[in-house]
């Protein structure tokens, strides 16, 4: 019999994790990497598959050790089946919802998307194979796909190498990049989210 | 085990982020529309308690389990690669809603198109590879 204590851990680990859960739990996952000598920084496995695919005949960016970054692969592996494990075992009670504010149901109203409160879902239906067949679908996965593998090199690293890493390393490039993140995505969501949804 | 370690961590990261709903478009949506603490709670507290682990590495002069001291590279100084390469990270960013490490993780969960996303980042660090000579830094 598997006993009555694993059942709750089961029920309170599938609760929503708040912020100041998922902050410091990076910090440990950045903090156990040093450790073992190694960064953190998700993006670079791009790098790593080009690679691996044989890019370093085509340009010389992808010339390098790569088969010395087969951890971070393995990191990106384990996410992978995290995601699995969170999304079918670990499940919220209230299913897999995105509890955002009343504010962002209202902006997302403005845009198109009629949600009530309480019923925005985690993932959005536009990651769908079908959803590739319009052209909304295939500006987000394959033109926000490309956006993000350019600029996550160009820029040396995504939110984990920049936002976590370099910011707790006090590094003011990397400073320079989240102000970058952060001067994009609101030209996006300002700009530019008005005239791909609606 | 030398690198199932890996596996392990990840899997953390992954369970984390989902969990904490970071992996949502509606999340990132929300965060760049300053409607919730929620995402910046998680990004602020995350580089708080990294740097204070961070200061602690460095003071105590730690030693990694490869023997070494650890040491964290200093980033380039110049700040155009940055600014510009940031600029088309966040457009991507905000209008996938993902970033590379919540893609893993929802592909793993079974939005099985993001392979989509993945090639397509793919050819972006590539397509960046070709040109890097050509772009200011």
């Amino acid at each position: 019999m598997v006993p009555e204590w694993l059942f709750q851990l089961k029920d309170f680990i599938s609760q929503p994790w708040p912020w100041w859960v998922a902050g410091p739990m990076i910090a440990l996952i950045m903090f156990i990497l040093l450790f073992f000598g190694k960064e953190f920084g998700i993006s670079s496995n791009f790098r790593v598959m080009c690679a691996a695919d044989g890019a370093g005949d085509m340009a010389d960016f992808f010339k390098y050790d790569w088969k010395s970054q087969g951890w971070n692969l393995l990191v990106a592996l384990g996410a992978m089946f995290g995601g699995y494990l969170a999304s079918h075992y670990f499940a919220s009670p209230d299913g897999a919802v995105a509890h955002v504010s009343g504010a962002t149901i209202e902006s997302l109203k403005q845009l198109g998307f009629n949600f009530q409160e309480g019923q925005v879902p985690l993932v959005p239906e536009f990651y769908s194979w079908e959803a590739l067949f319009s052209w909304r679908g295939l500006l987000v996965i394959v033109v926000g796909g490309f956006l993000v593998g350019f600029g996550s090199r160009y820029a040396g690293g995504c939110t984990s190498g920049h936002a976590i890493s370099g910011m707790s390393a006090l590094q003011l490039g990397s400073m320079y990049a989240v102000i970058g993140f952060f001067m994009g995505g609101l030209f996006m969501t300002y700009v530019l989210f008005p005239l791909i949804f609606n | 085990m030398r690198m199932s370690k890996y596996i392990l961590i990840g899997i953390l990261l992954g369970m984390t982020l989902y969990k904490a709903e970071a992996v949502s478009w509606y999340r990132i949506f929300e965060m760049f529309h300053f409607q919730s603490f929620h995402m910046y709670g998680i990004i602020f507290s995350a580089i708080a308690v990294g740097a204070v682990a961070v200061q602690l590495i460095k003071r105590t002069h730690m030693k990694s389990t490869e023997g070494t001291e650890i040491v964290i590279q200093d980033k380039d100084k110049r700040w155009q690669r940055y600014i510009i390469g940031g600029f088309v990270f966040g457009l991507g960013w905000a209008l996938a809603g993902i970033c590379p490490g919540p893609m893993f993780i929802l592909l793993g969960s079974g939005y099985t198109v993001l392979i989509v996303f993945l090639l397509s980042a793919m050819t972006g660090t590539f397509v960046y590879g070709l040109l890097r000579s050509k772009l200011p830094h």
